[in-house]
C-alpha cells in the first residue's frame, strides 16, 4: 500500500502545526467561534451532544497495522477507550477535548495520518472499493486512482469553499461495494478491447434530503487525464451550483436543473481550456504510485483446502470470507455487528487485535468498509482458523455479512446534533430480535440502514429496507423504505407509508420479512422479491 | 500594525474609480472593475489588456466563487492587480494567494506580518496552479 | 402533568465540549442544578461566551419533575445523561431509569 514520502509527510505536519495554532488563537480568544467553526470543521472536528468529536479520515478505507494500532491508542488516550467506524470509511472519536486535538493530530502524523477535509465544504475523503487489489472480480485496482485523488484534493486552494461538501468514489469492479453511483462523483476504473484502462465519470448523485443517483457524465476517460477532468467538473460546480439554499447546493440538484447534457457541455468546454495548462501529474507520478499498490508477495503454493471439521467456523466460512484473486487466500470481513450491539463500535482492544492479525495474517493491511465493517483483505486460507479463533475470543466473529444482522446504523440521537431519533438502540433492538444466525441465513443477503434524520448518514434510501428517523412533536417516529439498493443495481427506496414507535417499526420489519418467506422464487433477494411483487403485498402486511 | 490594503506587489496602486461589473458596458476605458461572486470572469477576457485592478468581492468568506475566478483571470494572463475585497480573513491568504490574489482588502484589518505567515503556511503544494510554485510531483519527476 | 414551564440555558464547556448548564452564577455538569432564566439570557450568552467559559450556548424549555429539571425536547433530555446506548459512559451509569427518563 502507499507509503507518505517525505513531501506527504511535509504537508501533514504542516497542517498539524497550523490547526495548533488555529486552536491556541480560538483558546486565548482571538478567533471567536464563529470564526473558528468553519476551521474546526475543516479538520473533522465536530462539536457534538456531549462533546467534541474528531473524525479521522482514513483514506480509501485502506490502512497499516502501525495506523490501525494508533488508532486504538487514541481511543484509550483522548477518548473513552472506543471508536466508531463510519459509512465513509473514516473512524469518529465521540469524547474529544479540544485542547487534546493537536496531540492526536501530532499521534496521527507520526503514522501518516491526519483529519483533513473530512468535514467542510471541500472534497472530503475519497472512498473505494473496500476489497481493492485482492477481489477476485476487479478489473484494475482503484486505490491509485484514489491516492492521486487525495493528493490533487488535499489543500486545493480553488475549491476549499464550495457550495456544498463533496464526496468522490472509486471502483475498479462491476460489481459496486461502493455506492459509486450515490456520490458527487464515481468514478469506474474500466478496460477497453485493447486491455487499456479508462475512467467513467458519474457526477451528481447522493443521498441526504434529494437522493439522486448520478447519471454518466464521460464513458471514456484518459487516466492521465483524470486531474484535469476533475478540476473542470469542480470549477463548473463551483462557480455554477447553487448557493443560495443548503438544501440545493450539492452538484446533483445543479447537474439535475440544467441536464447532464449541459452539464456534460460546460464540464467539456472548462476541460479543453485546463488541458492547455499543465495541471495533469505526469505518467511517472501515477506509474510511482501504482508500484506501491503492487500485489503482495502472495505464496503461490499456499494450499487452497479449507479445514471445515468445526462447524462454527465453517458458518464464518461461508457467510464472512469472500474470494480472492489469488489461489489460496480469502478476504475476510470482520463484522462490528454483535447481536445487541453498537454497529460500527470497537474497543481500543478490538482495534489494536484487528491491527495485530493484519499484521501477521494479512500483508500488514486493513481496510474500513462504507457498511461499517473491517477487513484483512489477504488471508491465507490455512490461516483462517487461526484469525477466526482469535476474533472469536474477542467476540469479533459475528458471521452476518451483508445478512439482516449487518445494519448500517448512523450515531443518531444518542451523539449527533443533527439527529432527529436514536438509530443505534433501533438497530440493537432488530438484532436482538433476528439473532438466530439460521435465520438470518435464511432470509438471506438484506441490507438494512438506519439514519437517524434526513442528511442520510445512514444510507436508508440505499437500504433493501432502509429506516428514517424522524421527531414528531417531540416524539421519535421510525419511517420504513423498501427497494433502496447501492451495488450495480443502484435503486432509491421509497417510504411505504405511515411511520412507527420503535418497538412498532421492528415488528413491520419482521413482518415484512414473512411476505417474503412467503412469495419469494427461487434465488431471490428480499429485493428482488419486493422489486417484482411490489409494495402492495408488504403494506398489506404490514399495516393491516 | 493591522492594515486595510495589503499589496504584494512593487507597482503604485490603481488611482481608476472601480467600476462595478454590472456597469461595465457605459463606462468605456474602463481600467478598474469589481466582480461580485455571481459575475462571469470570463466576460472580462476581452479587457485584460486595459485592466490595471480587478477587484474580487467576498461577502462571505465561505463564498469560494472568488477562487475560481482569479484563476480564470489569471490563467487567460491577467497581469494586473488582483485585490481580494471583504470578508478577507488570515486563514484564508495562503489560497487566495494560490489563486493569484496579490492583493487584499479585508473588512477587518490584518497586519502584513500575518499575511507573510499565512503564505509559508505550506512548505510544498500538490496542485499546480497560477502561482506557479513547482508542485510535489514535479519535484519527485524532476 | 401540568407542570409549568420555564427557560432554562445550556451549551458546551469550550475546552472539554462537556454539556454544561447555567446555575445563576456559574456553570454545572448537573441538569439539576440548572436555573430559571430571566430575560437576560443574551446578555449571559454574550458575556459567557467572550469569557470563553462556554460555546455554543442556547435557551431551552424546561419543567420540574419528581426527579428535578426536565428539558422539554428529548435532544437536550440525551445531553443532559449521555447516550442511552452507553450508560456505563453517562452521568446515571448504572441508573436503568436513566432511559426512561429520556424518552
Amino acid at each position: 500500500m502507499y507509503q507518505y514520502d517525505t513531501h506527504d509527510q511535509a504537508m501533514v505536519d504542516a497542517r498539524v502545526a497550523e490547526f495548533t495554532d488555529q486552536v491556541t488563537r480560538r483558546l486565548d480568544g482571538t478567533l471567536s467561534e464563529e470564526q473558528f467553526r468553519p476551521l474546526r470543521l475543516k479538520n473533522g472536528l465536530y462539536l457534538q451532544l456531549h462533546a467534541y468529536m474528531l473524525r479521522v479520515a482514513v483514506p480509501y478505507g485502506t490502512l497499516n497495522s502501525r495506523q490501525m494500532r494508533v488508532l486504538g491508542n487514541i481511543a484509550d488516550t483522548y477518548d473513552r477507550g472506543y471508536g466508531h467506524f463510519t459509512t465513509r470509511q473514516n473512524i469518529q472519536y465521540n469524547w474529544i477535548k479540544l485542547s487534546d486535538t493537536p496531540a492526536i493530530l501530532a499521534d496521527l502524523a507520526g503514522v501518516g495520518m491526519h483529519a483533513i477535509q473530512t468535514s467542510g465544504n471541500c472534497i472530503r475523503n475519497t472512498t473505494a472499493d473496500h476489497f481493492a487489489g485482492a477481489a477476485a472480480d476487479e478489473v484494475a485496482d482503484p486505490r491509485p486512482y484514489a491516492e492521486l485523488l487525495r493528493q490533487w484534493s488535499t489543500f486545493h486552494p480553488e475549491f476549499d469553499y464550495l457550495p456544498r461538501k463533496f464526496k468522490v468514489a472509486i471502483i475498479g469492479s462491476e460489481t459496486d461495494r461502493a455506492a459509486m453511483k450515490l456520490h458527487d462523483i464515481g468514478i469506474q476504473v474500466v478496460k477497453n478491447a485493447a486491455g487499456e484502462e479508462g475512467l467513467r465519470i458519474h457526477v451528481g448523485g447522493g443521498m441526504g434530503r434529494t437522493p439522486m443517483i448520478a447519471p454518466v457524465i464521460r464513458e471514456w476517460l484518459s487516466p492521465l487525464q483524470m486531474v484535469s477532468y476533475l478540476e473542470a467538473c469542480l470549477r463548473v460546480y463551483n462557480r455554477y451550483g447553487r448557493r443560495d439554499n443548503k438544501y440545493k447546493a450539492r452538484i446533483k440538484i445543479l447537474v439535475h436543473e440544467i441536464g447532464a447534457d449541459e452539464y456534460r457541455r460546460q464540464v467539456e468546454d472548462e476541460f479543453a481550456h485546463i488541458l492547455t495548462l499543465g495541471l495533469e501529474p505526469p505518467a511517472a507520478e501515477l506509474d510511482r504510485i501504482k508500484a506501491q499498490f503492487a500485489d503482495p508477495a502472495f505464496d503461490p503454493a499456499a494450499p487452497d483446502a479449507i479445514d471445515r471439521s468445526d462447524p462454527d467456523f465453517a458458518l464464518w466460512v461461508d457467510q464472512n470470507v469472500h474470494a480472492h484473486k489469488a489461489s489460496g487466500y480469502g478476504i475476510v470481513t470482520i463484522s462490528l455487528k454483535p447481536v445487541g450491539g453498537i454497529p460500527g463500535d470497537a474497543s481500543a482492544d478490538q482495534i489494536r487485535l484487528m491491527a495485530d492479525l493484519a499484521r501477521d495474517y494479512s500483508f500488514d493491511e486493513l481496510r474500513v468498509t462504507h457498511a461499517q465493517n473491517i477487513v484483512l483483505p489477504h488471508v491465507r486460507k490455512a490461516d483462517l482458523y487461526a484469525v477466526w479463533q482469535q476474533l472469536d475470543a474477542a467476540g469479533l466473529a459475528t458471521p452476518n455479512l451483508d445478512l439482516i444482522g449487518d445494519i448500517i446504523a448512523c450515531p443518531g440521537l444518542d451523539y449527533c446534533s443533527l439527529a432527529n431519533a436514536r438509530s443505534i438502540p433501533l438497530a440493537q433492538k432488530i438484532s436482538q430480535r433476528f439473532a438466530d444466525v439460521e435465520r438470518q441465513r435464511d432470509l438471506g443477503e438484506l441490507k438494512l440502514k438506519i439514519s437517524g434524520c434526513i442528511n442520510a448518514c445512514g444510507h436508508h434510501h440505499a437500504g433493501h429496507i432502509g429506516v428514517l428517523g424522524v421527531d414528531r412533536k417531540g416524539v421519535e417516529n421510525y419511517q420504513l423504505l423498501f427497494g433502496g439498493s447501492e451495488g450495480a443495481d443502484t435503486s432509491i427506496g421509497s417510504i411505504i407509508g405511515p411511520g412507527f414507535s420503535e418497538d412498532g417499526i421492528v415488528d413491520a420489519i419482521e413482518r415484512a420479512t414473512g411476505v417474503y418467506l412467503a412469495r419469494r422464487e427461487a434465488g431471490e433477494r428480499f429485493l428482488d422479491t419486493w422489486r417484482r411483487i411490489g409494495n402492495a403485498p408488504f403494506k398489506d402486511a404490514i399495516y393491516g | 500594525m493591522a492594515e486595510t490594503l495589503i499589496r504584494l506587489r512593487d507597482d503604485a496602486a490603481s488611482t481608476a474609480p472601480v467600476v462595478a461589473f454590472a456597469d461595465l458596458s457605459e463606462a468605456g476605458n474602463t481600467a478598474a472593475v469589481r466582480l461580485s461572486p455571481g459575475d462571469d470572469a470570463r466576460a472580462l477576457l476581452p479587457l485584460l489588456d486595459q485592466l490595471t485592478l480587478i477587484e474580487v468581492e467576498f461577502p462571505a468568506y465561505t463564498d469560494g466563487r472568488g477562487y475560481s475566478a482569479a484563476s480564470i483571470l489569471r490563467e487567460y494572463g491577467y497581469t494586473g492587480e488582483l485585490r481580494a475585497v471583504g470578508d478577507v480573513l488570515v486563514d484564508q491568504i495562503s489560497h487566495y494567494r494560490r489563486v493569484g490574489f496579490d492583493a487584499f482588502a479585508p473588512n477587518q484589518p490584518i497586519t502584513r506580518e500575518a499575511v507573510d505567515k499565512a503564505i509559508a503556511t505550506w512548505p510544498e503544494v500538490y496542485q499546480r496552479t497560477v502561482d506557479g510554485r513547482a508542485p510535489i510531483w514535479a519535484a519527485r519527476h524532476g | 402533568m401540568s407542570a409549568e414551564r420555564f427557560k432554562i440555558l445550556t451549551g458546551n464547556d469550550l475546552l472539554t465540549g462537556d454539556v454544561t448548564w447555567w446555575t445563576g452564577s456559574n456553570w454545572s455538569r448537573h441538569v439539576n442544578d440548572a436555573a430559571a432564566l430571566g430575560e437576560d439570557a443574551a446578555t449571559i450568552i454574550a458575556v459567557e461566551e467572550a469569557a470563553r467559559r462556554v460555546v455554543s450556548a442556547y435557551v431551552i424549555d424546561a419543567t420540574r419533575d419528581a426527579e428535578g429539571v426536565r428539558p422539554a425536547h428529548i435532544k437536550d433530555r440525551v445531553r443532559a445523561v449521555g447516550p442511552t446506548v452507553r450508560l456505563d459512559l453517562s452521568l446515571r451509569a448504572d441508573d436503568p431509569a436513566a432511559t426512561t427518563w429520556i424518552a
